[in-house]
């Protein structure tokens, strides 16, 4: 008991040290707080928008990155008032939504689009980038490209001395958003050399793997000859693949994603709140780089409180502005891919309808 | 544990009597000799057919010393002293054997953590903080003593009273059921014990509910048992003669209890209650599972979710770059912690103690 | 915490009769206290038990295909899935045991009766402070320290004994059963030696003094008076250190490579998972059923933690009746 007296009496005296706590409006009267939670994509893009707006309107910010699909539950059901997600909502949940949303349009707004890169560990290659076609990727994966020498890998690296170390294919142990994408273009741009569907779940037993981001670069950079995928902000240090689009190899940058994700269609079912794209991956444009995760903010376009829809709009108004855009494209930052201003223009009308009813 | 060790000191203090010694023993410094004989004997074998690593030095240096003295030893002091040796010399790698990984884990905790212990990382929170800024822990520290305090303050009167029950009025099956359900708590995988919590919270306040009270009850589960079995020894420990002296008084048994036995054992069950704290303070998966993660400070335990310094070492670990000096700080701040009860711990339970007057 | 104490349990006597009536009152009001807080562990329980069921209950009544719909579970039913969960929750933890135990033994002897006493408090307190480092500390260092460290000695063991299924087919880094197990080894270690050491430092000094006057060399006092009293103590410190063992999370979700295997590759990666790790990588992304599916299998954790304390109480009961103690 003196114990947990002494511990609670620290905590208090703690807790009255901060000066963080509880900061009143100051801006055009938003005040409170808001509450956000889901993927853990967003989360370093997150915590610059959440201090870049805080500065701005007083208003704190908290996101819990659990994950896209605790983040939709949570949305759903009203934990929460915006959340993060790498999918767009399915049918049962887009229902779900719209009950939670007090029958009004739920927004999806694609505000963070981040480069995947292909990353490898291999030492004594001083080729900037190894080039390789998404059938190769796919091989490599899959198992059927064991060596670096493979004959396949030197015929698209012409000039490049590959060693005959052994490949270790390293993937997400963990259910992901950037898993899900990574598949997907292996399933659509890789021409048949990928049997499987896209999905967030590894779809081939055994191998190595590792727990979330983190896990998987600390894999890679851990093991030689390995090879692995991964957000590009977190490819420092590693090599990097330039993925083959029509008859070049493009590096991943944050240009290059932005542009496949202009040159994308809509996904089916979307409309003028629910931005949802359809990423082309076979995509054979100049400079685009198909291998991108997209992730939407999901949020209501009716609240029920005047101070939370003030709150939401404001904050992702902030997020998809240019400012916004640009503090988390800072490679200290997330080093995302900034939405281009057609696409802006089109969020922005989306935010443009959150009200109260 | 300090009076047991008093009687029990090592066997040295006892010479080996010549009268029943009548075989020859080596020297005292004879195992230096052989020891620092093997080690160079290794080296030079190890430098002959490589370059000689400390691991295997140490490695081949241990066995040539196991088995040259050994040997040695069973020529001349006979096979029983050879056997004593050899039991020595195990004994003694098991121990160095095991402090190779525990003191390395001290050392990178404290190479990698201590380079961020700073004032500021100690008093601010994660407010604001993006990219390369170096944040705090402010809010962690906060959270780990909230909920920590409200499971000791849930599990201790829980676990005292049902040691008293077990020590001072338990009989028959009721008891011996108490007892086995202890245990088997004892074993409940603190996983198991966050799944609980969750399943709880959310079937009772709905799926969104998300509060430090949440993990405190996690927690508490976990500590209940610990406390129980730590007091039960604590009160077995009070000599009966005390209870019996204060029944004859005419003093009522409950009052025996607490003036009287509770009373005598009040340092042990304050240092049982401290090694509790430290087992559940680092917990990790429950409170991953309920309490979630903010980045400002949180102290109403009952709304909303709270830091705590394992789930923030874990989710910094996870953002990677500046992330990982986070992690290191923040498992360098909890270690800290857990040093600083166990001193207190001591402390109190000097104080507390009934003073002994011979 | 389960060690048994050699001072018998107090017998005391009826309480003295006399004293008022508010007297007794108080005096029933505590006796029901004591009994209330007694039966509440009892209660606990039982809701840790109904609690995980109710959650659990939708996934394991679940239909085939309606299973199919989460993403991770591609088996053809619950107990399937569960099955290689299972087998790797146990397969860790009993080789973690088998590492930990007689080190933990030595260390515990070591500081009980082989070394200086000065030395053995200091020890003693730094294997308490171990016991309490969180269990994220441990994969931190697991996934820095140890396996740089531990992959020379495993390719060797994969070059030279790889022709025995157990040891083949290694591929660094080293994230296979064999690097986690060491990791709950070296977790589990200080709690058994701090239980260990407290059952071996209440030997009865009369034994031990009694056997070197014999003229006993100090392994032969420990043989025969140390070891048979702290048998018991020793299984019951080992089965507390395998309950942590079977339950620890967040050092094998960092440390291992996670499969779904019955496999007896103790080397290779992506061939074992533990139960706990799995809830653990499993839970930030599920919701519905796959919430009751990962509820369920820690009601199987819960289960198989039960079993192996029913078992170790079995074991010490049986013990009891020829070691030493009492």
């Amino acid at each position: 008991m003196a114990g947990a007296a002494a511990l609670s009496a620290i905590a208090l005296t703690l807790a009255a040290c901060s000066s963080n706590g509880g900061t009143d409006g100051t801006d055009g009267g938003l005040s409170g707080s808001l509450a956000g939670a889901g993927s853990s994509a967003q989360e370093a893009a997150m915590a610059g928008w959440r201090a870049g707006f805080e500065e701005q309107s007083g208003v704190s910010v908290s996101y819990d990155a659990v994950g896209s699909g605790g983040g939709r539950t949570q949305f759903i059901a009203g934990g929460v008032a915006f959340a993060g997600s790498d999918a767009a909502l399915d049918a049962a949940e887009l229902t779900d939504a719209i009950a939670r949303c007090n029958g009004g349009d739920v927004l999806e707004l694609p505000v963070y689009i981040s480069p995947i890169a292909v990353i490898y560990n291999l030492p004594g290659v001083d080729a900037e980038h190894i080039q390789m076609s998404a059938a190769t990727i796919a091989k490599i994966f899959d198992g059927a490209i064991t060596t670096w020498d493979d004959p396949a890998l030197a015929a698209e690296n012409p000039g490049v001395s590959l060693p005959s170390t052994a490949i270790t294919p390293v993937h997400r142990s963990d259910e992901s958003g950037t898993t899900k994408n990574f598949t997907d273009y292996l399933a659509k741009a890789s021409g048949g050399a990928w049997s499987y569907d896209a999905s967030g779940e590894w779809p081939i037993d055994g191998g190595q793997s590792g727990q979330g981001t983190s896990g998987l670069v600390g894999v890679v950079t851990g093991g030689e000859g390995t090879i692995g995928y991964a957000d590009a902000s977190r490819a420092e240090g590693l090599g990097t693949v330039a993925v083959k689009v029509g008859d070049s190899y493009v590096p991943f940058s944050p240009e290059a994603a932005a542009a496949v994700v202009d040159a994308s269609p809509a996904a089916e079912g979307a409309n003028a709140t629910e931005l949802t794209i359809e990423i082309d991956r076979a995509t054979t444009a100049a400079g685009a780089y198909p291998l991108v995760l997209v992730s939407y903010d999901i949020a209501c376009a009716t609240y029920s409180d005047q101070g939370e829809a003030d709150n939401v709009k404001a904050f992702l108004t902030y997020v998809a502005s240019e400012a916004g855009q640009a503090r988390a494209a800072d490679p200290s930052v997330a080093g995302s891919a900034p939405i281009s201003s057609a696409l802006r223009e089109k969020v922005q009308a989306a935010i443009d309808t959150i009200s109260v009813g | 544990m300090t009076a047991k060790t008093d009687l029990s000191s090592t066997p040295d203090s006892l010479p080996s009597s010549p009268l029943i010694h009548d075989s020859r023993t080596l020297p005292r410094w004879s195992p230096w000799a052989f020891l620092g004989g093997s080690l160079v004997v290794a080296t030079g074998l190890l430098a002959l057919i490589g370059t000689p690593t400390p691991t295997g030095v140490a490695l081949l240096g241990a066995v040539f010393f196991a088995i040259s003295l050994t040997a040695y030893s069973a020529r001349v002091e006979g096979r029983r002293h050879a056997t004593d040796r050899f039991a020595t010399t195990l004994v003694t790698a098991a121990f160095g054997a095991a402090m190779v990984p525990l003191v390395s884990l001290l050392w990178t905790v404290l190479a990698n953590g201590l380079p961020m212990l700073t004032a500021s990382f100690l008093t601010s929170d994660m407010v604001g903080v993006y990219g390369d800024i170096q944040g705090g822990v402010l809010h962690a520290i906060v959270g780990t003593l909230v909920i920590t305090a409200w499971a000791t303050v849930i599990s201790v009167p829980v676990g005292i009273m049902t040691a008293v029950y077990l020590v001072e009025y338990g009989r028959g099956a009721l008891a011996r059921g108490i007892t086995f359900f202890v245990d088997v708590m004892t074993g409940i995988p603190s996983i198991v014990a966050g799944l609980f919590a969750f399943s709880l919270f959310t079937i009772v306040f709905g799926p969104a509910y998300r509060a430090g009270i949440m993990g405190a009850a996690a927690l508490a589960l976990l500590m209940t048992p610990v406390v129980i079995r730590s007091v039960e020894e604590m009160l077995r420990l009070v000599p009966n003669e005390l209870r019996e002296a204060a029944l004859a008084l005419g003093v009522p048994k409950w009052l025996v209890i607490v003036k009287v036995v509770l009373r005598t054992a009040v340092a042990g069950i304050v240092t049982g209650v401290m090694l509790a704290i430290a087992r559940v303070i680092g917990e990790t998966a429950p409170l991953l599972l309920t309490v979630g993660y903010v980045a400002q400070v949180n102290a109403d335990v009952f709304n909303g979710r709270m830091t705590t310094l394992p789930v923030y070492a874990y989710r910094e670990w996870s953002q990677g770059r500046v992330g990982v000096d986070r992690a290191w700080g923040a498992a360098l701040v909890l270690i800290l912690i857990v040093m600083l009860l166990n001193l207190v711990a001591r402390l109190v339970s000097k104080y507390l103690a009934p003073k002994a007057k011979p | 915490m389960t060690v048994t104490s050699p001072t018998r349990s107090p017998r005391t006597p009826a309480a003295a009769s006399g004293g008022t009536r508010s007297r007794r009152r108080s005096g029933r009001g505590f006796y029901g206290l004591s009994l209330g807080a007694g039966i509440s562990i009892l209660v606990v329980l039982a809701a840790v038990a109904a609690f995980l069921l109710i959650e659990a209950w939708p996934a394991i009544v679940a239909s085939r295909e309606e299973l199919d719909a989460i993403s991770w579970l591609d088996a053809s039913s619950l107990a399937v899935y569960i099955g290689p969960l299972i087998f790797g929750t146990l397969l860790s933890s009993v080789l973690a045991l088998l590492f930990a135990v007689p080190i933990a033994v030595g260390i515990a002897l070591f500081i009980s009766h082989y070394a200086p006493r000065a030395i053995a408090q200091a020890l003693g307190y730094l294997v308490d402070l171990l016991a309490a480092i969180p269990s994220v500390v441990y994969g931190l260092w697991g996934a820095l320290w140890l396996q740089p460290v531990i992959d020379p000695f495993f390719r060797w063991l994969s070059d030279n004994l790889g022709f025995i299924p157990l040891f083949a087919d290694y591929t660094p880094p080293a994230r296979n059963v064999l690097a986690a197990s060491t990791v709950l080894a070296v977790m589990i270690l200080p709690i058994i030696t701090a239980v260990s050491r407290e059952v071996f430092l209440q030997a009865p000094r009369l034994h031990e003094e009694a056997a070197l006057a014999l003229g006993a060399t100090r392994w032969e006092m420990v043989r025969m008076a140390v070891l048979p009293f702290g048998r018991s103590g020793v299984i019951s410190a080992s089965m507390l250190g395998l309950g942590r063992a079977l339950g620890e999370t967040m050092a094998v979700l960092m440390i291992i490579s996670p499969g779904y295997l019955f496999s007896f590759f103790l080397l290779k990666p992506g061939q074992h998972q533990t139960i706990a790790a799995n809830i653990a990588s499993k839970f930030p992304e599920a919701s519905g059923l796959s919430v009751n599916a990962l509820i369920a299998t820690g009601l199987a954790l819960f289960t198989i933690t039960f079993a192996v304390n029913m078992l170790a109480r079995w074991v010490i009961a049986r013990r009891k009746e020829f070691s030493g103690a009492n």
